[in-house]
Order: structure tokens, then C-alpha cells, then sequence
């Protein structure tokens, strides 16, 4: 014990723990990032499927994931851009890299930073005139970034179901975005008002009936969640909105004589 | 301490000196992740299997230890373990590592393991500190089971996630009380735990450090 304290023994004790150490927690790290991976993607698989509502419990995820399709879109054009791989192609790698998106500056009301240039959106049924198409969205709640999916009916405008994959709001409170009975309440929702591609839809208080004015843009606040609220209403603005995917959804309802 | 036996090492962190109730360590993720059973439970393995290990390594290598590095080695030793726990959650148990979320990597900073190894595994055996390891996460994991248990049960009227009592939420007649599910209430039902456990062993009550006296310059409230 007595010459533990010397330093050289001070400095072999502390190399080669160091060097245990860092060698396990690489191989732990290493050895699990396949599956972790793999989690993580059929996490976002089972996602889409569930805002798009084909997500059966108990179904192999992959083999229902292989009915969508998924396709890259310019967010400025609102063309699709064969050149890139939907299923390399990271919106998130993207966003951060400055060649492949752009800063927001002040209108940035979704509170994400930058945007990238190109998007993944999911299709289900016919390229030219799909059942559905699934949007990401993503924006600033009170605490957190969240992350999820929008599902749209083949018109482009009406909803069928808003679905947050990652989100960090408080539980019971905000977290109550992921409760089934208040996702439920977006279905049928208008995104846009006639004729326009300024979105409309947005959280109010105080509850939401047929006889509530444009009850069809409206969706019931999160009650306790205000800031969580107006982050959903805005990120949705954001997206639906001209730097998001009004151009492309435009061409659909156009071409599939929507609202 | 009579506790050197392996039972004794395994039952008295649990009842007689919990590491929450009696030592006041470990309040942090008590707070955080007992607003369900099942995070709860999670968690409570997580820190049995990072105490019981990081201790058992700890008192491996206590022979080679300098003394002026110490804590910087049981630390290092605690990190690895603790990542190794997180990238094994997020592999065989997705959901549950995303609920947990940063709480898994805070168990380094628990004070529990730490207070482990510096207190038993310094100076005892590799099997025996293992099981000390052990005992005192179970302590840590009872706690956290019954709080979770409170908490969900009047947070969200489930178990488990099986419903107990039916919400108005989902058509039922129980008004979910929302504080429930605050980090906040868990001081309230850790308070009580500790005042309950007191009175059942008042031996556990620590000696006033301060006597209060009597006012001696009484005057009218102004």
C-alpha cells in the first residue's frame, strides 16, 4: 500500500483504467449500434404508420412500411427530386449542414434554426394521386424540439392524424400530445381556407364544437399546456406554410382538384 | 455494523437504513422518473445492476488504488458502467431508455453509487461488496416502486399501465390529480415515507444538532 501513492504507479493505475475502460465502453457502444439503429428506424416506421391509421398491432412493421412510398421533395419548387435517395437521405443530417439548408433569421416561428432544402414526404396508394401523404413537421414546444408526422387525405388540405415521435413537453401536461383522445380530435381538420395556401388550422382555447366559428381549422388546446399548444399551432404553421410545404401541396390540390 | 453477513448486507440498506428515507441520497431521480411504475422499476435495475458492479470492480482493484486519484477512478469506473447500461436499455428496450431518457446517465452522479464505494467497497471484499451493491439498490428501488406507485395510481389512475381507476379523461369517474405527475409531489410522498418510516423506528430520527429556547424578549406583534 505504501508505495500505491508513488507517482508513477499513480500513473500506471490511471493509464490503464483509462485504457479498460474506454475499450468496454466502445465495444458496448459498437456492438449494439445495429440494433439500436434498427430501433430507432422502426420506431419511425411504426410512426408513419400509425398517423397514417395502417399500423396493425401484432404486424411485421417492415412488411406494412413496404405499401408506402417515400419520396424526396425541394421545399422551395415543390418538385420531387429523383437525385436523392429517400432512404440515405437525412432531413435532420441536412438541417445542420449550411450547404444543404438555410438559416431562418426571423421568420422563424417554428423555432428550429434552419431548414433544409429537401424533404422526405411518405405516400400511400398511387404516386399521382395518392390516399395519403404523410409530412414531417417539426418545432420548439415549451421544453423540447418535437418531432412527429403529419397525415393528409389525397386533397393535400384535409387531415387525418398528427402523431409526435420524439418530444420532451411535460408529462401530463403538454405530453398529453401523445394522448390517443386528443390526436383523435385532428381527423377531418382543414389545414387551408378555399382557394388559399395560407394555413389557417391552429389550437384554441376553450374547446372546440360544430357550432364554434370555422370549426374546421380548429383543434382544442391542450388545457395546462399553452406554450406547448402554441408551439404545435406554430410549428404547423410553419410547415403548411410557403417555407414549408405549401408549394408541394398546392400542385396536389390542383392536380387532384381539391378544395 | 452487524450487517457483514450477506443477508444482513442484502435487508438492512433496504428497510433499516434505505439509502432515500434514512441517508437522503439519491432524491434527484427518485423525483424525476416516478411518475409510473414501470420507469420506475427500470430504473430501480438499472442502479441495482450499476451500484452492485461499479462496487464489486471498485473493491477489485481497492488494493492498487492511490489514494490521491480515488474518486476520480470510482468515478470513471461508475461512468463506464453507466454507459454500458444505457446503450444496452436503448438496444433490448427502446421505449423504456426514451421515457428514462437523461435519467439512465445520471446515475453517475448518483450518490448512492459513489457513496458505496467509498464507504464499503474501499475497504471489503469483491463478493461482499457486490451484495452490499445490491442491498443498497434494492433499498433505492423499493423507494422508488412505492412513490411510483402513489404517483400513478393518483396521477394517471393506472398500475402498470392498466387502468385502477377509470379517468373522466376516458369516460370513467376519477379526476386525475395533475401534481401527481409533477416532479414536485414526489417531495410530498418522499416526506412521508420518511415520516412513516421514523415512526415505525424511531431510532432512525437523528439527535436535534440545536435547542430551540424560549423567546426572552417577548413584545407586543407590531
Amino acid at each position: 500500500m505504501a508505495n500505491n501513492n508513488s507517482v508513477k504507479k499513480t500513473l500506471i493505475v490511471a493509464l490503464s483504467l483509462c485504457v479498460v475502460c474506454s475499450v468496454v465502453v466502445s465495444s458496448a457502444a459498437v456492438m449494439l449500434r445495429p440494433i439500436q439503429h434498427q430501433n430507432q428506424e422502426l420506431d419511425r416506421k411504426t410512426n408513419i404508420l400509425q398517423v397514417a391509421g395502417l399500423l396493425e398491432s401484432g404486424g411485421d412493421v417492415q412488411q406494412q412500411f413496404s405499401q408506402i412510398t417515400p419520396k424526396v421533395v425541394n421545399l422551395d419548387t415543390g418538385e420531387y427530386e429523383e437525385n436523392i435517395d429517400p432512404a440515405t437521405y437525412s432531413q435532420t443530417a441536412a438541417a445542420a449542414d449550411p450547404a444543404q439548408s438555410r438559416s431562418l433569421g426571423g421568420n422563424d416561428i417554428a423555432g428550429i434554426g434552419r431548414r433544409e432544402n429537401y424533404a422526405v414526404v411518405y405516400l400511400v396508394g398511387d404516386e399521382q394521386n395518392p390516399d395519403e401523404i404523410i409530412l414531417p413537421v417539426r418545432g420548439q414546444g415549451l421544453w423540447s424540439l418535437m418531432l412527429g408526422y403529419l397525415a393528409l387525405e389525397g386533397d393535400g388540405n384535409t387531415v387525418l392524424g398528427l402523431s409526435f415521435y420524439d418530444q420532451g413537453e411535460t408529462p401530463g401536461l403538454g405530453g398529453e400530445v401523445d394522448n390517443p383522445s386528443w390526436k383523435a380530435l385532428w381527423k377531418g381538420k382543414k389545414i387551408y381556407p378555399q382557394d388559399s395556401t395560407e394555413p389557417t388550422i391552429r389550437l384554441v382555447k376553450g374547446g372546440v364544437d360544430s357550432g364554434t366559428p370555422d370549426a374546421e381549422h380548429k383543434v382544442d388546446a391542450l388545457s395546462g399546456a399553452t406554450l406547448t399548444s402554441r408551439g404545435v399551432t406554430n410549428l404547423l404553421q410553419f410547415w403548411m406554410g410557403e417555407q414549408g410545404f405549401a408549394q408541394y401541396l398546392s400542385r396536389f390540390r390542383d392536380t387532384t382538384g381539391g378544395a | 455494523m452487524a450487517a457483514d453477513t450477506p443477508t444482513g448486507l442484502l435487508t438492512t440498506p433496504v428497510f433499516r437504513n434505505n439509502p432515500i428515507t434514512l441517508q437522503i441520497l439519491g432524491i434527484c431521480s427518485a423525483l424525476a422518473v416516478t411518475n409510473s411504475m414501470q420507469t420506475s422499476l427500470v430504473m430501480g435495475l438499472a442502479v441495482i445492476a450499476v451500484t452492485a458492479f461499479s462496487s464489486f470492480f471498485v473493491s477489485l482493484i481497492r488494493q492498487h488504488i492511490p489514494s490521491s486519484i480515488r474518486i476520480i477512478v470510482q468515478m470513471t469506473i461508475i461512468a463506464s458502467l453507466v454507459i454500458v447500461v444505457d446503450q444496452l436499455l436503448r438496444a433490448y428496450a427502446y421505449d423504456l431508455s426514451k421515457q428514462l431518457s437523461v435519467f439512465v446517465g445520471l446515475i453517475i452522479t448518483n450518490c448512492i453509487v459513489m457513496g458505496r464505494a467509498e464507504a464499503y467497497a474501499m475497504q471489503n471484499g469483491p463478493g461482499l461488496s457486490f451484495l452490499d451493491g445490491v442491498g443498497n439498490g434494492l433499498g433505492y428501488s423499493l423507494i422508488l416502486l412505492v412513490v411510483g406507485f402513489v404517483r400513478e395510481l393518483f396521477g394517471s389512475g393506472s398500475i402498470f399501465g392498466y387502468t385502477v381507476f377509470a379517468s373522466i379523461k376516458d369516460g370513467g369517474w376519477y379526476m386525475t390529480n395533475g401534481l401527481m405527475l409533477l416532479p414536485p409531489s414526489a417531495f410530498f410522498v418522499i416526506g412521508l415515507l420518511i415520516w412513516a418510516m421514523r415512526s415505525i423506528s424511531p431510532e432512525q430520527v437523528e439527535k436535534a444538532e440545536y435547542k430551540i429556547t424560549a423567546n426572552t424578549k417577548a413584545q407586543e406583534a407590531v
